[in-house]
């Protein structure tokens, strides 16, 4: 043993030349250059375009739904179908949707909000993203493969056993659904680790812009429920494929067992899906009012609040199952009571809008939008935990109207809002506002027109997930009304389409750096952001550190603008700030994943074990891939390694800047290294 | 959120969504079958009723609160100058400990009423006058027994009027819900496991009712109608349902008969005393009923014409799978005795 750990032997092999296939890819621009990058911004548009075209998906089956429930007994749709769609339509817009283009805002705000050059593990972050894309193709390659899922988003056993469902198409949402969850996890984890040691010198936490605050909320909330539906996914997978009985009453299983993992799941979902919207429309309302976000701790505290109290509500889905007067009356009081930090929230941004200077900018009507929509989807839930009337309700279009008014009145409201406001920084050209105008009131007639008159539907006694109905319901001219709407939301993407891929780009590139006057460190860089992000990293003072560069307060709290003076010219050589390279093996490791689903799915073992191979050897190569390549100039820090977690000025692991450490100055050796190790 | 600058305009907005709402509530006094908002049918719908209307106006009190305070807001706070200097105000201490308090406060009221009837409405009823009734759900129909009266059909719920039904609910496969509207919120119908509840008439009457949760294919046709009758007219049923049809000996109907059984539909189905089939509806009193597949067809000779000629072709089934009635591939002249055969089964 000795001899082979002599020290001697190590230092007399020569270095050897790197073969071909560990060199770093070198394109930063073009296909290889968007395929191989490790770039915060790069991923975060890939995120949101990929989510957008996934949004047109889902829009079109939800089209197919309201077509097929126009008029009672309806024949648009065959029923098997209609249960794809429904399905798909559900899975569609929240793990393809909903949830990667808020990624996509994370991805491509933290870094700049908190003044870093990239998240802390760029090649994981790409990885999260190509895992995503396989995830999002594999579950929609069953259409054209015999079927899509077709159990509901929700896949309530035993119905999706394979006695009861003995297609391939509830296979696909299993392994899909476990292929999505590895990069939700994944990234939650990446975003966590970069918004608690990358943040500016001098930005404690309670000076992290309150959209920061809701990120790093929703991810731990990711990070956490993401593994028991993964929990939950293994337990049926068991059961499809190799006989076991997790959910078989026959073998002593219990179908209640899978509510209870998708519940304790689903829940913490739903603030997932709507708390980084919440920050957005946090950061909106105040730039748009000219005034700071009222009560700024106490919205911190709420998010964290909601945080907390969302693994606490679980079985208010499961009020029909008849767990017992016990047990539904504690989910019943802790439902009441989650509206009470929802409820602070509401009233703050009323708080923050008061008194204001208000401009109705296009992403100032998504957000007042999101205030009036969010709050009558809050009120809603608060009446399903009513628990003996929730009997009456649940798994009506009661239910149906109620969480499209939180996830569409309240998500998509503020996400729209967020793409307005954000992008000129990302594409460096505003969109145009009257086209944004609009978009904004087709979007809300034809959202109110749609949702608004499911309340009635639902009350009136309509079942969800029926693919017809009986005439005799009365139902049908108000589910005419809903079918008109939800074209009216057509119309209203089309228009914002039209801005985004025709108007828009007929401007030059050239937005200003902050054209809303906005107050978060993002609006101090050029419009679109250069790669390096900061040419010097900035050191926070405050919260809304830029608003107080430009203004301050009279004794009377008067807004009182300063007069600012131009910053000198850095000397820094944006050349010299070294940036992490980029890198094929995300995209190979990635591709592992749907190669095992498929092999999977269709009980082809050994296309299973090749995946799984694949896999490894993606991961194997990523692991031992030089940082840069080999004989730059700039590297001499040998084979990657963790040193990865290195950012620019942050300080170690778990330590990020205390509430009263002094913010650093930034010495030139501060601000041009950059991540290493990548 | 320039919304409707003048009075006048913002009137007749109000006008007309009022005249839409009482239109949609108007509408259901009569044509609503399966509405929850008004006119419930028995004490137990009733209750929830008078449980939920106080919620519905503390949240139509929100809603116009903040609606208000959002219009408002939007109104008088608009920028008229880019030079406006607006106050900094970062927040009131006061203000936000009220909008917590206020509404925490509300809600333990509600909370307190809530569970008040949550034990309330678990309370399972006993005693001789109680009528028992057993539901199973099946892919895609119920099953209805009595086990005081050892009566089985299907998908109709003769209840008397005014006596309390004690109901146990289980499954023979997946999940669904039994859910009749008027007279109670639903309860889930689960394999292994026995659910309880409690349905109640005031007076006779038809009451619409239907699966509420997803149950596959044909979930959507999985309805049911609970007839609630008077005292005499729910004794002269059971007794009905308790005197088996005698098999008719002569005609198309004897010959349906035969065919029922050489064609195997005596496989899955029980007629009393002729076969013993467990996996389809109990057909001993076929003709007694008003619909048949699931409460979605009316009984009467042209529709079950159509539905022996292809039953999956008028209901979503799935028979390779073991799912649903099968194409038995029946001629015209079997299908003319068929049907004479299930008409004697009164």
């Amino acid at each position: 043993m000795a001899t082979v750990l002599e020290p001697t032997t190590i230092e007399a092999t020569p270095v050897p030349r790197e073969p071909a296939l560990m060199r770093r890819p070198k394109a930063t621009t073009g296909f290889w250059g968007w395929v191989t990058t490790v770039d915060h911004k790069k991923i975060g548009i890939l995120y949101g375009v990929t989510a957008f075209i996934f949004f047109l998906v889902g829009g079109s089956e939800a089209l197919l739904i309201r077509l097929q429930l126009a008029q009672p007994n309806g024949t648009i749709l065959s029923a098997d179908a209609y249960n794809q769609v429904f399905t798909m339509h559900g899975t569609t817009m929240i793990f393809l949707v909903v949830m990667p283009i808020t990624t996509a805002f994370f991805n491509y705000l933290i870094p700049l909000m908190i003044g870093a050059r990239d998240v802390a593990f760029p090649r994981l972050n790409a990885f999260s993203y190509w895992t995503f894309l396989c995830g999002a193709l594999f579950i929609n390659s069953s259409f054209v493969l015999g079927g899509a899922p077709n159990g509901g988003w929700f896949g309530y056993a035993p119905n999706t056993s394979i006695t009861f469902s003995p297609g391939h198409n509830i296979d696909f949402w299993v392994f899909g659904l476990q292929i999505l969850g590895i990069a939700s996890t994944v990234g939650s984890i990446n975003f966590i680790i970069t918004i608690l040691n990358m943040r500016a010198p001098g930005m404690t936490l309670m000076k992290m812009p309150i959209f920061i605050w809701m990120a790093l909320v929703t991810s731990f909330l990711m990070m956490f429920a993401m593994p028991i539906i993964t929990v939950a996914l293994f337990l049926l997978m068991f059961d499809r494929l190799f006989g076991a009985n997790f959910f078989n009453p026959a073998a002593g299983g219990d179908p209640l067992l899978w509510q209870h993992l998708f519940w304790l799941f689903g829940h913490p979902e739903v603030y997932i899906l709507i708390l980084p919207a919440m920050g957005m429309v946090s950061e909106i309302l105040p730039v748009f009012s000219r005034k700071p976000l009222f009560g700024y701790p106490v919205m911190v505290i709420s998010g964290v609040a909601i945080g907390f109290m969302g693994w606490g509500v679980w079985v208010h889905h499961m009020f029909a199952t008849g767990l017992g007067p016990v047990a539904v009356s504690a989910f019943s009081i802790s439902t009441m009571f989650i509206a009470v930090p929802t409820g602070v929230k509401i009233f703050n941004w009323i708080g923050t809008m008061w008194g204001g200077s208000i401009k109705f900018t296009t992403a100032m009507l998504f957000a007042v939008g999101f205030v009036a929509m969010f709050t009558i989807g809050g009120l809603s839930g608060v009446t399903h935990a009513v628990s003996p009337h929730d009997r009456q309700q649940t798994d009506t279009y009661y239910v149906v109207a109620h969480f499209h008014y939180v996830l569409f009145g309240g998500a998509l409201f503020g996400i729209m809002g967020g793409t307005y406001y954000w992008y000129p920084k990302v594409f460096g050209r505003l969109l145009d506002e009257g086209l944004g105008k609009i978009h904004f009131w087709l979007w809300f007639i034809g959202f109110n027109l749609t949702f608004g008159p499911m309340h009635l539907i639902g009350l009136q006694g309509m079942p969800r997930r029926i693919y017809t109905y009986d005439k005799a319901l009365g139902v049908g001219w108000l589910n005419m009304m809903s079918t008109i709407g939800a074209f009216i939301i057509m119309v209203s993407v089309l228009v914002f389409l039209y801005n985004a891929l025709v108007v828009t780009r007929r401007q030059p590139v050239g937005a200003p750096n902050d054209p809303w006057d906005g107050r978060t460190l993002e609006w101090t860089l050029p419009s679109p952001v250069p790669d390096y992000n900061f040419l010097e990293v900035p050191v926070v003072h405050s919260l809304d550190d830029f608003w107080h560069q430009k203004y301050t307060e009279d004794d009377s709290g008067r807004l009182v603008k300063l007069s600012v003076s131009e910053a000198p010219p850095s000397d820094i050589d944006p050349h010299s700030i070294h940036l992490p390279s980029p890198s094929y093996f995300p995209l190979v490791a990635a591709t592992g994943l749907p190669i095992m689903a498929y092999g999977m799915t269709y009980r082809v073992w050994l296309v299973a074990i090749f995946g799984a191979v694949w896999l490894l050897g993606g991961l194997y190569a990523w692991a031992l891939e030089p940082s840069a390549e080999p004989h730059d100039p700039d590297d001499d820090h040998g084979p990657a390694d963790a040193a990865e977690l290195v950012g620019a000025t942050a300080p170690a692991l778990g330590a990020g800047p205390g509430p009263d450490a002094e913010p650093a100055e930034p010495t030139a050796t501060d601000a041009t290294p950059s991540q290493e190790g990548e | 959120m320039r919304l409707s600058p003048t009075p006048a305009r913002r009137a007749r907005l109000g006008a007309a969504v009022l005249a839409l709402l009482l239109l949609a509530t108007g509408c259901a006094r009569e044509t609503m079958p399966q509405d929850v908002l008004s006119h419930p049918q028995g004490p137990i719908a009733r209750r929830l009723e008078h449980l939920i209307n106080p919620v519905f106006l503390i949240a139509a009190f929100f809603f116009v609160l903040v609606q208000g305070l959002v219009i408002y807001a939007a109104i008088r706070f608009r920028r008229r100058s880019d030079d406006e200097a607006p106050v900094q105000v970062h927040g009131s201490a006061k203000l936000e400990l009220t909008w917590t308090v206020v509404p925490a406060v509300l809600l333990l009221g509600v909370g307190i009423f809530t569970l008040a009837n949550l034990f309330f409405l678990d309370q399972q009823p006993k005693g001789p006058d109680v009528v028992q009734v057993d539901v199973i759900g099946h892919q895609w129909w119920w099953e209805f027994k009595y086990p005081q009266y050892k009566i089985t059909t299907a998908n109709e719920l003769h209840i008397p009027a005014g006596k309390k039904v004690a109901i146990k609910m289980t499954s023979t496969d997946v999940i669904h819900s039994f859910w009749p509207p008027k007279l109670a919120g639903k309860v889930d119908v689960i394999p292994g496991r026995t659910n309880h509840m409690v349905i109640e008439a005031d007076a006779p009457g038809n009451f619409f009712g239907q699966c509420a949760e997803f149950c596959g294919l044909s979930h959507a046709n999985m309805r049911l109608r609970v007839i609630a009758d008077s005292q005499a007219d729910f004794d002269t049923w059971v007794a009905d349902q308790t005197t088996a049809a005698a098999l008719p000996v002569t005609g198309d109907a004897a010959a349906g008969a035969a065919l029922f059984r050489s064609k195997g539909c005596s496989g899955c189905h029980t007629v009393d005393g002729y076969s013993a089939g467990l996996v389809g509806p109990n057909l001993t009193h076929f003709n007694s009923r008003a619909r048949f597949a699931g409460y979605i067809f009316d009984n009467n000779d042209e529709m079950l014409r159509k539905w022996l000629r292809n039953p999956p072709a008028m209901k979503p089934m799935n028979p390779n799978k073991g799912l649903g009635m099968p194409n038995l591939h029946l001629s015209e002249d079997e299908i003319t005795k068929l049907i004479a055969y299930l008409d004697s089964l009164k």
